[in-house]
């Protein structure tokens, strides 16, 4: 058996403290001070440190934030002087994409690297908007991961990065052309740029050296590119340079040693690219293409050309089209790319990387199962460091988190922590799935169940149209 | 198709000596209703009423409360906290005794309780949960007084936008005592019992290691109790159980964790369980903090180290497979109904016509919604299909093949209460298994910490020997069997109003139903 991907991981607690969905509210007054108050029988355990808290005069919050909502001392206090209430902090982290639920499920990954784990049944929507209407598929009995958690070594989840032709062509058993060059990634996730109003110089040092841990890639802007520090060289391989249509090109040193690099769309996309080849025929150029309202057709247009070997989606931060009044949803628009290119005939010669709206490990599942190779991310990694996106950066005040005092240990940690946390994920969605290889994934919509699918399948049969779409 | 039914030649005595002697004598359980409190000393209320400094203990307000609110005792000089729990809220205004607007001294203000917000979710609302309290309080549907709105779920799809489509008057007029609510479990007409329920469903397996002792086997005498069964999980057989043999599904798990022959020739239905709803294909895992002795023992493992069931069952890769499976547990027990019980991919409906025709009495369909006592999150959200589309396409399948009357399709997967039940029915379904109900009736909250350290802090799912002696079995299952019976009182209103005479007649009446999201105009025929 070939060598396991496993990235190592360790804890990175949090510096701040918990942001939890509910808190205690505690009336003191009219206490009885019984013996054996009910805090004492907390199962877990979260009032021993109340008085020290007290003693110190430290955030009070902290303590009361980390209930676990169990209703317990609630309901057995001999004053009924305990409620609970709804955390208004955490009721206003993120957004309405990111939701609260999402970013404390980012920050528990990044600070364990464990998956998610929960008792009782599924909480949330029926279903929903974007990557919530859909599910991902199981296999009930015959399924080549045939061993569960045991056989889940064998689930390979790298990806290629690069052209592959159709066919190869010989003469007198010599091949006619150089084989375009290919990379491989153990993940299918690339580290992208952060979105504008979230660039901080703090994020593109870690992703270097978390690229590296992981063995995946980071896309940097070259115009950026002095934040990464002295000791670059080693990092190359795992670094993709970002260069903008009017940007200068890397010095030639740096292009040899870099396995991919990302340039802008424009009309001289194939002088830029021959550019870039010239210095490096072994290094992959994938071209950033923006999700807008002509993102789809440009994309089916360039993926027919011949130089073209990899093609960047990518969508607003929240997966939506970007400058649309209806804006479609990445997953759509991925679809139709991938479905107009298995059409063509031309799917498999160009590498698609789809970028926006990936917040959850499933987000990744989904994205590839709608066609893409593989998914860029950036806000969940950024979220790892504790960003609530509060979006004050955007406003040029101070960063509540105060992401730009963090560590190089901790960032890092934390990060990697995530990521690790996403390929377990992965792995457990494929091995429910029976498929082995996350290539295989892609565009394996017959491996997932579409809330529109279904509904017509189902209730559209019984009770008719549907209305309001 | 006839071909796969063997009719098996039933010995006249065929279990060996060595399992007969060891049958105990079985209990019996009267269905008795009456009033079991809830066992906490501050009952969660939807409604909350403050009383302010300016009350000069008049007690008018206790006077004027028809529910007892308001309590004054003798020797006391202020009155005790309200009994909220019984308190029906603003809506109190119509009935003229409502406290805040007689107290002659504004000294009383009602508001709703702000915890409601933090209690329950979108499938479980604070209000079903609350309602689901009451039912197994007082074993009848709660007073409509109380104004909750519990017949469904805030989750904004399937059950939660299903309605019945009640008739102003009922077609036919039926007494309650006129209909029918059991279910035949053996359709297969091949010599094995005719197993009766009483109630179209059964309790959903949850394995002692989930759960307390105290919880199975108060879910256990609720089954007695109503004629129907639960079901052991795949932690063992535990020998409390015993009593209980005849009202007891074994399951037969991946990991096959104390599954000997013995226990399986002890009951009347063994359950293969291929999958879990709420972590499809992904097996499952208790974690080492549940692995207490009692535990290990019981499951024949270590202390201390945490269990998997791999996924699937390493001895079936093909419905051939499956079928060896039965006839093996066919051949252990040649008197017992085998049940597979499996999640609900797409091709769900293959799936549960190749059970059958390996010999399967029951399909059992547990769908992406359901319980667990702990899963993945990505598990839970994402993988397979929620439940009601399932048994629309499964109940259509068997149907077309002709098989549809030879075997019982039961669903789970997040059924709460009788109307998610006599939806599952009307949609297909012969009969549903619910477990999470049970819970909460005997005082789960869905916090949904079953999993995490000495386990569940409500006493329910753990196997803390402090923590689950919060409440006992007589209290438990007083509890299950109110529940169950409010549950039956308001499904028979349901067939009532209907017209129907028993469950059976409600089966596939999909014409009966309506969604709140469609047009409802399909050309149906009522």
């Amino acid at each position: 058996m070939p060598d396991k991907y496993h990235i190592k991981t360790r804890p990175a607690p949090p510096r701040r403290p918990r942001i939890g969905r509910c808190g205690v509210v505690d009336w003191r007054e009219d206490c009885a001070g019984c013996r054996n108050c009910v805090k004492r029988a907390c199962v877990f355990d979260r009032y021993r440190e109340e008085s020290s808290y007290i003693r110190d005069m430290r955030d009070m919050d902290a303590l009361f934030f980390q209930c676990m909502g169990c209703f317990a001392c609630v309901q057995q206090c001999t004053k009924g002087l305990l409620s609970l209430a709804l955390n208004p902090v955490y009721e206003r982290l993120g957004n309405s994409y990111w939701t609260p639920q999402v970013i404390e499920a980012t920050w528990a990954q990044a600070e364990t690297a464990r998956i998610p784990v929960s008792g009782a049944g599924y909480r949330g929507a029926f279903s929903g908007a974007g990557f919530d209407s859909m599910w991902t598929d199981m296999s009930e009995i015959v399924r080549p991961t045939r061993d569960g958690i045991h056989g889940r070594e064998y689930i390979s989840t790298a990806v290629d990065i690069g052209r592959k032709p159709a066919v190869l062509q010989f003469e007198a058993g010599v091949p006619l052309h150089n084989l375009p060059p290919l990379l491989d990634i153990p993940i299918p996730m690339v580290i992208d740029m952060m979105p504008p109003g979230y660039r901080l110089p703090t994020l593109p040092p870690i992703f270097k050296i978390v690229a590296a841990q992981t063995g995946t890639i980071a896309i940097v802007d070259f115009d950026s590119w002095d934040l990464l520090g002295n000791d670059l060289e080693q990092y190359l391989p795992n670094l993709a340079a970002y260069i903008a249509p009017s940007s200068a090109m890397p010095p030639a040193v740096m292009l040899r040693k870099m396995r991919l690099v990302e340039i802008g769309d424009s009309d001289r996309l194939e002088l830029r690219i021959a550019e870039i080849k010239a210095v490096n025929p072994h290094i992959v150029v994938s071209v950033r293409i923006d999700l807008d309202a002509h993102g789809v057709e440009r994309s089916i247009e360039l993926a027919g050309k011949p130089y073209i070997e990899t093609l960047h989606l990518v969508a607003d931060v929240n997966g939506d089209e970007l400058n649309a009044g209806s804006p479609r949803f990445i997953k759509d628009m991925l679809r139709h790319v991938h479905t107009s290119l298995v059409q063509r005939g031309i799917r498999n010669e160009v590498t698609l990387i789809a970028g926006g709206g990936i917040a959850l490990a499933e987000h990744m599942a989904k994205q590839i199962i709608c066609g893409a190779d593989l998914v860029s991310v950036n806000l969940p990694l950024l979220i790892a460091l504790e960003c609530t996106l509060c979006g004050w950066c955007n406003d040029g005040l101070a960063c509540r988190a105060d992401v730009g005092e963090i560590d190089m240990d901790y960032g890092v940690g934390r990060m990697t922590n995530l990521i690790a946390a996403w390929h377990d994920q992965l792995i457990e969605v494929m091995g429910a799935m029976g498929i082995r290889d996350v290539r295989r994934l892609r565009g394996e919509v017959g491996r997932a169940l579409f809330f529109e699918d279904l509904e017509e399948a189902t209730f559209g049969k019984l009770f008719g149209t549907r209305k309001n779409g | 198709m006839a071909n796969f039914l063997v009719q098996e030649k039933m010995a006249e005595q065929d279990l060996p000596q060595s399992t007969l002697e060891t049958q105990v004598p079985q209990v019996e359980v009267q269905r008795v209703i009456k009033p079991a409190a809830p066992r906490y000393r501050n009952e969660i209320a939807k409604y909350i009423i403050r009383r302010s400094d300016a009350c000069k203990l008049c007690g008018k307000c206790a006077e004027v409360c028809p529910r007892g609110v308001h309590v004054l005792k003798g020797g006391y000089k202020y009155f005790a906290a309200p009994r909220q729990n019984v308190c029906i809220g603003p809506s109190c205004k119509e009935t003229g005794h409502y406290c805040v607007d007689l107290c002659p001294n504004g000294a009383l203000k009602m508001v709703e309780n702000p915890m409601m917000k933090v209690l329950g979710d979108y499938r479980w609302t604070s209000d079903l949960i609350l309602a689901t309290w009451k039912m197994a309080e007082t074993g009848a549907p709660p007073d409509p007084e109380y104004g909750y709105q519990y017949q469904c779920g805030n989750s904004g799809g399937g059950f939660d936008r299903l309605r019945f489509r009640f008739p102003a008057r009922p077609p036919v007029e039926l007494s309650p005592d006129e209909i029918d609510t059991s279910l035949e479990l053996n359709r297969r007409g091949d010599g094995r019992p005719q197993i009766k329920i009483d109630v179209p469903w059964y309790g959903g397996g949850m394995s002692f290691g989930s759960v307390s002792n105290v919880t199975q086997l108060s879910k256990a005498q609720a089954a007695v109790a109503f004629n129907t069964f639960t079901c052991t999980g795949e932690g063992g057989y535990m020998e409390r159980l015993r009593p209980y043999d005849e009202h007891t599904i074994t399951q037969v798990a991946t990991g096959l964790f104390g599954v000997r022959e013995e226990t399986i020739q002890r009951v009347r239905i063994v359950e293969f369980k291929y999958a879990q709803g709420a972590k499809p294909g992904l097996g499952g895992h208790l974690l080492a903090d549940k692995v207490t002795p009692s535990v290990a023992k019981m499951r024949e493992t270590v202390t201390g180290i945490s269990l998997f069931s791999p996924f699937p069952f390493h001895s079936v890769y093909s419905i051939e497979d499956h079928k060896k499976h039965m006839d093996w547990v066919k051949h252990v027990n040649r008197h017992a109904l085998v049940s597979a019980k499996v999640s609900t991919p797409s091709d769900v409906d293959m799936v549960a016509m190749g059970s059958y025709s390996a010999g399967a009495h029951i399909v059992h369909m547990d769908g992406g919604y359901g319980g667990t006592g702990a899963a993945p999150d990505i598990a839970k959200k994402n993988i397979a299909m929620p439940i009601e589309y399932a048994i629309v396409k499964v109940h259509d399948f068997l149907t077309r093949e002709g098989v549809r009357d030879k075997v019982t399709l039961i669903a789970s997967g997040g059924l709460r209460n009788a109307h998610d039940i006599a939806k599952a029915i009307a949609l297909g379904a012969d009969g549903v298994v619910v477990g999470t109900g049970e819970l909460v009736a005997l005082g789960c909250v869905r916090c949904a910490r079953c999993e995490s350290g000495r386990g569940c802090p409500r006493g329910i799912a753990t196997t803390d020997p402090e923590l689950q002696k919060q409440f006992n079995v007589e209290w438990g299952s007083q509890r299950v069997i109110n529940l169950y019976n409010a549950w039956r009182i308001e499904l028979v209103d349901i067939l009532r109003r209907l017209g129907l005479r028993s469950v059976g007649e409600l089966r596939g009446r999909t014409d009966l139903l309506e969604h709140l999201d469609y047009t409802n105009d399909a050309g149906q025929a009522p």
